[in-house]
């Protein structure tokens, strides 16, 4: 299983789970299977033809998948998937 | 007859004289004597107003005025004045006036600030895009540590929903400017710091010159459109950014070196509007930019004394219900349009059209 972490404005399709764990040997099927599980999930973090958006990053442990695999980045167990939107505030 | 001593500063003004003798009852009187005697020392005591300049400091035999009688402080035969600009042209060598000594004691005991740190802390500027959420504990720790001129950019004004984490602002500046209650309330903490008001909008067509008259970017801006405006422009004019934003109960913190990446190649395009709800919308800890903003003044302390580690290439992650910090590394993208190997932005574009959206309140 991998962990993966769930930023806040995500949460809403992971029943408010900060960490949720999921099955696959890449992180785009760890992806897909939080998708079957969790309604809406895939559809926040990936764009309508399934790849990476610009203003959301997914991270392999602590390096940026788009300089890895993107989403064909291999995952073992031990390893943390965090996802990451772009924040504007500052007020 | 009262000896005064004229700092290197202003002997431009008596012939490259350094001490003057004058004949005065009190110190009011001394210096409305130098005034008449010396033309264009007037301004540099005085403001509009008649008052002494905040940070010009007088000190009658090696005390300064505020702790005897202002200037009304009476002189006498052999009385020995001082009349010292806190910034004192900036040169590297000039020596602390003794509040100075006394103020900054705690940073100059340090080995690794020491009084030529402090120096360099007296000499920097820095601007703070945006006086709110990360912009107040931000400028005020940077103005407490003698920052020499700290440029606050912020057209909006103070509103009541604000003082819940915009601690530079208080009751009595509800509806206020928030750059001129900023620069009240900086004055304050530290009279030292020279605080520039930028009244105004970022805009691509103000940014250049503004953010090209300081040393270092600190962003505290409050929507996308402005942090890319930022970003490209502190590229563009090759100076450090220090970046921090907050969403509800997490923030993030970075230092972008020009030429090892930027913020587009951590996000290389905004979200589309409406999609993230601002602060307004979501809500926001007040504590949270507390972290955060302190995190960015103590980056850009560090980058000013050249100290340290620098929060370069990693992005900080701080998440306050969990009292957890994490970090990712971010990478200089080959393929940015800024700073990659083939950029195509070469000059400050539409923003607005950039992002779909207009920009907000800066830091409001």
């Amino acid at each position: 299983m991998i962990e993966v972490r769930v930023p806040a404005p995500l949460r809403s399709h992971t029943d408010g789970s900060k960490i949720v764990q999921g099955e696959g040997a890449n992180v785009g099927e760890v992806l897909d299977d939080l998708g079957r599980r969790y309604p809406g999930f895939r559809e926040g973090v990936l764009d309508q033809d399934g790849g990476l958006r610009q203003f959301v990053n997914i991270y392999l442990n602590d390096e940026d998948i788009r300089y890895l695999r993107r989403l064909d980045t291999p995952v073992a167990g031990g390893d943390v998937v965090s996802i990451l939107p772009a924040v504007a505030g500052g007020a | 007859m009262v000896n005064v001593y004229i700092p290197s500063s202003f002997r431009r003004l008596t012939g490259g004289a350094g001490r003057v003798e004058s004949e005065a009852a009190d110190v009011r009187a001394l210096l409305r004597s130098l005034e008449d005697r010396f033309p264009g020392m007037g301004v540099e005591l005085f403001d509009s107003g008649g008052n002494l300049h905040r940070f010009v400091n007088v000190y009658v035999n090696d005390r300064a005025i505020e702790e005897l009688n202002g200037l009304e402080t009476r002189l006498g035969m052999e009385d020995e004045v001082a009349v010292i600009p806190a910034m004192a042209g900036g040169q590297v060598g000039a020596r602390f006036t003794p509040r100075q000594a006394v103020r900054y004691s705690r940073h100059i005991i340090l080995p690794e600030i020491g009084g030529v740190g402090q120096r360099k802390l007296l000499n920097a500027k820095v601007a703070m895009i945006g006086a709110g959420g990360l912009g107040s504990p931000a400028a005020l720790y940077l103005a407490a540590a003698g920052i020499g001129t700290l440029g606050i950019v912020d057209f909006d004004s103070v509103d009541l929903s604000n003082l819940h984490r915009q601690i530079l602002h208080g009751h009595a500046n509800i509806g206020r400017s928030k750059v001129d209650s900023a620069r009240d309330q900086l004055a304050d903490v530290n009279p030292d710091t020279r605080v520039v008001a930028h009244d105004e909008a970022l805009t691509s067509q103000n940014a250049l010159g503004i953010l090209g008259q300081y040393d270092i970017v600190v962003n505290g801006s409050d929507n996308f459109a402005t942090r890319y405006l930022v970003n490209d422009a502190a590229y563009l004019l090759k100076k450090p950014l220090v970046d921090g934003s907050i969403f509800r109960f997490e923030g993030q913190a970075t230092v972008f070196m020009p030429g090892q990446g930027c913020y587009r190649c951590l996000f290389p395009a905004p979200p589309p509007p409406g999609s993230v709800p601002s602060c307004a919308e979501a809500g926001v800890l007040g504590a949270l930019p507390g972290m955060i903003g302190v995190i960015q003044a103590t980056e850009t302390i560090k980058l000013i004394l050249d100290l340290g580690e620098p929060l370069v290439n990693r992005l900080l992650l701080y998440d306050a219900l969990a009292m957890e910090f994490r970090e990712v590394k971010i990478r200089r993208d080959p393929e940015c349009p800024l700073c990659g190997d083939h950029p195509s932005i070469d000059e400050l574009i539409d923003y607005e059209a950039f992002c779909g959206a207009p920009m907000a309140a800066t830091g409001g």
